[in-house]
């Protein structure tokens, strides 16, 4: 299965996310910010990083890339979508996720092993956890507190589309303490943490994030 | 040639990490009677032609899709 793995100019997490790929027994595939061109993948991963130097606002100038004319097409259709941090703040750039992702409240970067509880295991990218699981994986952020109107949290809430929450202390704000959201159909999903950061047990806090990289080769090959 | 002015703040109930932070240095520098700070953006459009309506039209439009985030953020644009 061939995940595609975008890189912006500013990407710093795109090398370990095509890792985490392979780890996960897919094969990664280099995607570039200005082509209009997904190669044909089965699932497509926005990776962390400063894209565009955060100019602007996070992930606003990225989203009017190339790549991203594409990427909004085949979620549309139901091609799988994850982003990670910047990632994450693209796809609600792109309004692919409602809500925004600003400062974190106590203005600090934050770096740790972060604690989350996994709330939705039917995404296409966390049917390999169970709903309530536990997982700890790497947070590091500056802009990462998600922030919504309250009516669009109570929808999020309402229809299970909160896919992971801080546990603990909220680390940066989030409303709701949310770490995680998805869209209607489930395919795009959008995370704060880094999972690419925890596949493997030499480095980092275990192997909890490899799920998400998991799951999805399961919903391809359906 | 003319210039338009967009004017972008966060919206009132969105949180400003960085309006609180100018804040507390304006108390540390002594201007205690300063009561909260907002940071906003300010952009300055050189225009080709004249400014007709359709262009301002134009830059709204361009205001509202990249210039401001209308999820969390209020604009306003108007001729230099």
């Amino acid at each position: 299965m061939r995940i595609g793995v975008v890189t912006f100019p500013g990407s710093l997490d795109d090398v370990d996310a095509a890792r985490a790929v392979r780890l996960a027994g897919g094969e990664p595939v280099a995607l570039w910010h200005g082509d209009h061109d997904l190669q044909g993948v089965d699932a497509v991963v926005l990776p962390g990083g400063f894209s565009y130097g955060d100019y602007l606002r996070c992930g606003a100038i990225s989203r009017f890339s190339p790549v991203m004319t594409e990427v909004v097409a085949g979620a549309e259709r139901g091609l799988p979508v994850l982003g990670i941090c910047n990632g994450f703040q693209i796809l609600c750039e792109s309004h692919l996720l409602p809500g925004a992702l600003i400062r974190n409240n106590h203005r600090r970067f934050v770096c740790r092993d972060q604690r989350l509880r996994i709330e939705n295991a039917s995404t296409a990218w966390t049917s390999d956890y169970e709903e309530g699981q536990e997982v700890t994986i790497v947070l590091k952020n500056g802009e990462g507190s998600f922030v919504a109107d309250a009516d669009t949290l109570d929808r999020l809430e309402g229809e299970g589309r909160v896919v992971a929450r801080y546990l603990g202390e909220d680390p940066n704000g989030s409303l709701r303490a949310i770490a995680g959201i998805t869209n209607e159909a489930g395919n795009v999903v959008g995370l704060m943490p880094h999972p690419e950061h925890a596949v493997e047990d030499l480095c980092g806090p275990g192997t909890d994030g490899l799920g998400f990289f998991t799951s999805v080769l399961q919903r391809v090959l359906v | 040639m003319a210039r338009v002015v967009v004017d972008v703040m966060l919206k009132p109930e969105i949180l400003d990490p960085q309006g609180k932070a100018v804040h507390g240095a304006l108390h540390r520098l002594g201007f205690t009677d300063v009561t909260d700070v907002r940071q906003g953006k300010r952009f300055e459009l050189e225009v080709d032609g004249e400014l007709t309506e359709e262009r301002l039209e134009k830059v709204r439009e361009l205001a509202g899709s990249l210039l401001a985030n209308p999820v969390i953020e209020d604009f306003t644009v108007h001729p230099a």
